[in-house]
């Protein structure tokens, strides 16, 4: 039996307003008893437009004999970093470096004498123009609206474009399963995997509890300062005020919200 | 239909061997998985249904919202307020991964990779 257009038109178009009335019946029955699921921010959790850090490179300096580098043994047990030895395959978070390694543009003969032996504590400088975001096919890095680049470790496919694009060479890539070189746990953290970039995060998962990140807490010199670089009151705004600081290759443009204090 | 018997007796043959594990396994309780839930907590986040059904999708949900939207609290549909983290809400009542995870998730031969970098409480103690 042939069916007529006249037909055909009228099932067509029963059918589209009973598959309307079903979906709207559906929601009617189902709207009470789906109950809201939400999210929100921790009270507790410091808060910042934009996080920045200050180094007080003189007084990391005199502290140096004696704090036998906390900050970096801090940083590195609580976030299961591991200690290996091969300087190609090494996974480092903070770390220290010469004046002329640090500051390659800036290095004349004087400069370098005068900081000849002075530690400069290298970390992810948490650019406000990061060009790691920028070439991240995953968007595994990312900034937050703290001013923070953030990593998702689940994303990160291992593609190392992060690492070329960091002009400050501040990110790692796991060679291998970094867990046999993680030799004291922090079970509270987890640990990276095979295949995967990591760099420091400015503590994220501390300020969502309230703390200060574990390098600024860890240095008895108090030559590491954190705050808001947006807020005129910080103590990280009011040091930059006063005194002099360098950033590194500033004029690469990436805006570093890692200062190093200098006079 | 040609040689109907033998074909029809083939076919019974077929149908018989492809179902061999639905009928080695028919009426074997042992063989669903028995996760062993923690004794102290008689709640989890949601509903056992909902969990059973849609922990993936929670686990998923928490880490966007904690991660890129810094939202780090999640609030259930009872109100109740829980910070989100595998190792330090999840696994503080699941202390076992294998007695918890594993044992539905080695049944349906999913092998989800949260535990090549989350710390498992187990492991976690061993390690130190």
């Amino acid at each position: 039996m042939a069916i007529k257009r006249r037909t055909f038109l009228k099932l067509t178009g029963l059918t589209l307003l009973g598959t309307a009335a079903s979906a709207a019946v559906g929601n009617l029955l189902t709207r009470g008893e789906v109950k809201a699921r939400e999210y929100t921010y921790p009270p507790e959790a410091l808060t910042a437009k934009r996080w920045a850090m200050v180094i007080d490179v003189k007084k990391c300096k005199e502290g140096r004999d004696t704090c036998y580098a906390k900050c970096i043994e801090a940083c590195h047990s609580i976030h299961n970093v591991p200690s290996i030895d091969d300087k190609k395959r090494e996974i480092k978070w903070i770390w220290e470096d010469k004046f002329e390694h640090a500051f390659p543009e800036q290095a004349d003969e004087h400069l370098k004498e005068l900081f000849k032996d002075v530690p400069f504590l290298l970390l992810c400088n948490q650019c406000d123009n990061p060009p790691c975001v920028r070439v991240c096919p995953t968007r595994a890095t990312f900034k937050n609206k703290e001013g923070i680049v953030m990593m998702d470790f689940h994303r990160c496919i291992g593609c190392r474009f992060c690492m070329a694009a960091c002009p400050f060479g501040a990110r790692s890539f796991n060679w291998f399963d970094p867990r046999p070189y993680v030799k004291k746990v922090n079970p509270e953290y987890p640990t990276r995997m095979k295949g995967v970039v990591e760099k420091c995060l400015f503590c994220y998962e501390r300020l969502a509890q309230g703390k200060i990140p574990a390098c600024v807490e860890a240095c008895p010199e108090k030559a590491l300062i954190f705050g808001d670089l947006e807020d005129e009151n910080s103590e990280v705004s009011k040091i930059l005020k006063e005194r002099v600081s360098l950033r590194r290759k500033a004029e690469l443009g990436t805006h570093p919200s890692v200062f190093y204090l200098i006079d | 239909m040609y040689n109907a018997g033998k074909v029809i007796f083939f076919i019974i043959v077929l149908i018989v061997f492809f179902t061999i594990p639905m009928w080695l396994n028919f009426g074997r309780l042992e063989a669903i998985p028995q996760p062993e839930l923690p004794k102290e907590e008689k709640k989890c986040v949601e509903s056992k249904e909902y969990m059973k059904a849609y922990h993936m999708k929670l686990l998923d949900d928490w880490r966007k919202r904690a991660i890129r939207e810094n939202q780090y609290i999640y609030i259930a549909s009872d109100g109740e307020k829980y910070t989100i983290s595998l190792q330090r809400t999840c696994m503080k009542c699941h202390t076992d991964k294998e007695k918890f995870c594993d044992r539905c998730h080695n049944f349906v031969i999913t092998h989800p990779d949260c535990w090549d970098c989350h710390i498992a409480p187990e492991v976690a103690k061993k390690w130190q």
